[in-house]
């Protein structure tokens, strides 16, 4: 073994921290970020200073250094790359072992890979555009609390997307007439409601109170359709003990699914929460409020995959992915590549998706991709191409703006769907063949003819903001 | 307000039953799909007064590997005969994800 001995002072990053030959193990976990150096750094010095800054290093050599093995525990740069199309950055890989971080835990992999680093100033900008996690890593997270496939068990929901919606207005509605817009629903075919993020425990409507009612109004619709209903109860609270008080009372009301925001309500409670969920049986919605002050900007920040990831192996059952139609960001290839991440068991690198490393997710359950904002029936076709049956289509608006009411909404958009799926088993192109569809199915729903009249001439067409690095030099 | 329709809720039996009952071209190519994507037909019956229960009366066992459309239909008409009053559903069990890739009524009972 080499000696080392101690030399106080200031070391350039790289002498420790940039190592080109390194081939990384496969129990390593790899992150890509895209690095905007300051003026005068140079790559390989920014690079092992990104390594070095989310491990082991600091400023500085400490003698403490030397009471352990650094070769062992240090986070290594081992790749540089072009961006396609922008010389301003450039994208720099990093490994680091599996034991810097501590077992099934999210928010030690985050405070370390999105920690101090991202205010570190010999970097302008800094985004962390992918990570590798490690089957080995992946087998100690505990994970969607059920997953794709026993929720479809479970909601008795197989063959076809889910459909929800949101209830609006998203605040300020009394608890009791809260009830009856998720009741008209239910009744009129929709298999969720979902209370919008922002409603929690507010004056005008207390938590207790809504769930008694929707409580109500799922029992009531259930037994009117014979079908399987839920609404995602959001538990998110101002404190761990108040989300869990929640959480065991719509346990008590026999409700099928609640719902966490995990981004403002922080990964610590979210993964208490899915284990929670998994030990009483509860499928788990996950909204995803503050993601665009994260995600958005192409050169800081953390991209959504990343965070999807996050999510999946932090828990829960469903997550909001953007729509690519509706009035909310989002590319098509990107979102398709994150919404594989949320529900595939293995996904290959595949830069025209945004996707930098292989994944491997082992047994790990799948989660719901969730589409919803901004998206009403001429969207469908086009939603079930984009996310195939494996996800819940949300149409708020779509479902509460109905000239007849939300019953008549909701049945319209069940008949939309149901045509489309029927449509596509018969081989169809449902984007091509859209309309057609829609208006034949239109012959025998009332409520999808005027709902096709209504909403026809809406469309969302802005710019991406957030696009993929795929023009080349 | 008279341009308004009321919307009666009336039981439903989950995937397709919003759209009209199918006619035996459109039920030939779902069965088509259904082989298509290798999953096993199965069929299974009840009467409508359950039919909200997860468990329905199977018919005879799942027809594992079978890939002609005509015997599934033969076998779906064989269910009906025998229970012309009961729902008869058609399942493809897919066994790589566990669970069921389509599960849809094919007689509806009343």
């Amino acid at each position: 073994m080499a000696v080392k001995t101690y030399e106080a002072g200031v070391k350039d990053y790289r002498q420790t921290y940039w190592a080109p030959e390194y081939v990384p193990l496969d129990s390593d976990i790899l992150a890509c970020f895209k690095i905007t150096p300051q003026p005068g750094v140079d790559r390989e010095e920014a690079a092992a200073a990104v390594a070095a800054e989310s491990s082991t290093g600091t400023w500085t050599t400490v003698w403490t250094d030397l009471l352990t093995d650094m070769d062992y525990y240090k986070g290594r740069a081992y790749r540089i790359e072009d961006v396609p199309g922008d010389d301003t950055c450039f994208y720099a890989f990093v490994a680091y072992p599996i034991d810097l971080f501590e077992e099934g835990s999210v928010v030690n992999v985050f405070t370390s890979l999105v920690g101090n680093v991202f205010g570190f100033k010999a970097v302008r900008a800094l985004r962390l555009e992918d990570v590798r996690f490690p089957l080995a890593y992946v087998k100690t997270c505990n994970g969607p609390p059920h997953g794709i496939q026993v929720e479809r068990d479970k909601m008795n929901k197989y063959g076809r997307p889910m459909l929800g919606c949101t209830i609006k207005p998203k605040l300020g509605l009394s608890a009791k007439n809260y009830g009856r817009a998720v009741y008209e629903c239910l009744r009129g075919g929709l298999d969720f409601t979902k209370d919008d993020e922002n409603v929690n425990s507010q004056p005008f409507m207390r938590w207790r109170d809504r769930f008694l009612f929707v409580a109500d109004a799922i029992h009531t619709a259930e037994a009117e359709t014979g079908e399987r209903k839920g609404h995602y109860l959001n538990v998110t609270a101002p404190s761990p003990e108040e989300m869990y008080e929640r959480a065991e009372f719509a346990k008590e009301l026999n409700m099928p699914i609640i719902m966490h925001d995990f981004l403002t309500g922080g990964f610590c409670a979210n993964t208490g929460l899915a284990r929670w969920c998994r030990k009483n049986g509860i499928l788990l919605h996950i909204h995803r409020a503050m993601h665009a002050v994260v995600d958005r900007n192409p050169h800081h920040g953390i991209h959504f995959r990343v965070l999807a990831k996050a999510l999946r192996l932090s828990g829960g059952d469903h997550l909001h992915t953007g729509t690519v139609v509706g009035k909310l960001e989002g590319d098509r290839g990107a979102t398709q590549g994150w919404v594989d991440l949320l529900r595939e068991s293995f996904v290959p690198e595949d830069r025209s998706r945004g996707i930098f490393f292989d994944q491997d997710w082992g047994s790990m359950p799948g989660v719901f991709a969730v589409a919803s904002g901004g998206i009403h029936v001429w969207h469908m076709p086009a939603l079930l191409a984009i996310f195939g049956d494996d996800a819940v289509f949300q149409f708020g608006g779509g479902t509460l703006g109905h000239p007849w009411g939300n019953a008549a909404g909701a049945a319209a958009n069940r008949v939309a769907l149901e045509a489309c799926v029927e449509a596509r088993n018969e081989g169809r192109d449902l984007e091509r063949e859209g309309k057609d569809i829609l208006t034949n199915a239109a012959k025998d729903s009332p409520e999808l003819k005027i709902a096709l009249e209504t909403w026809k001439e809406i469309k969302f067409e802005f710019d991406t903001v957030d696009k993929l690095d795929v023009v080349n030099r | 307000m008279a341009d308004i329709q009321d919307y009666n809720s009336t039981p439903k039996y989950e995937t397709f039953s919003y759209l009209p009952a199918m006619g035996p071209e459109k039920m030939r190519r779902q069965i088509a799909y259904l082989i298509s994507q290798g999953w096993n037909p199965g069929i299974e019956h009840v009467e409508p007064e359950r039919a909200s229960t997860y468990y329905w009366y199977m018919w005879k066992l799942p027809m594992f590997g079978e890939q002609s459309v005509d015997t599934v239909i033969a076998e779906l008409e064989a269910c009906h005969r025998a229970h012309p009053g009961h729902h008869v559903r058609l399942i493809g069990y897919d066994n790589y994800s566990q669970s069921q890739g389509s599960s849809f009524v094919v007689f509806r009972g009343r």
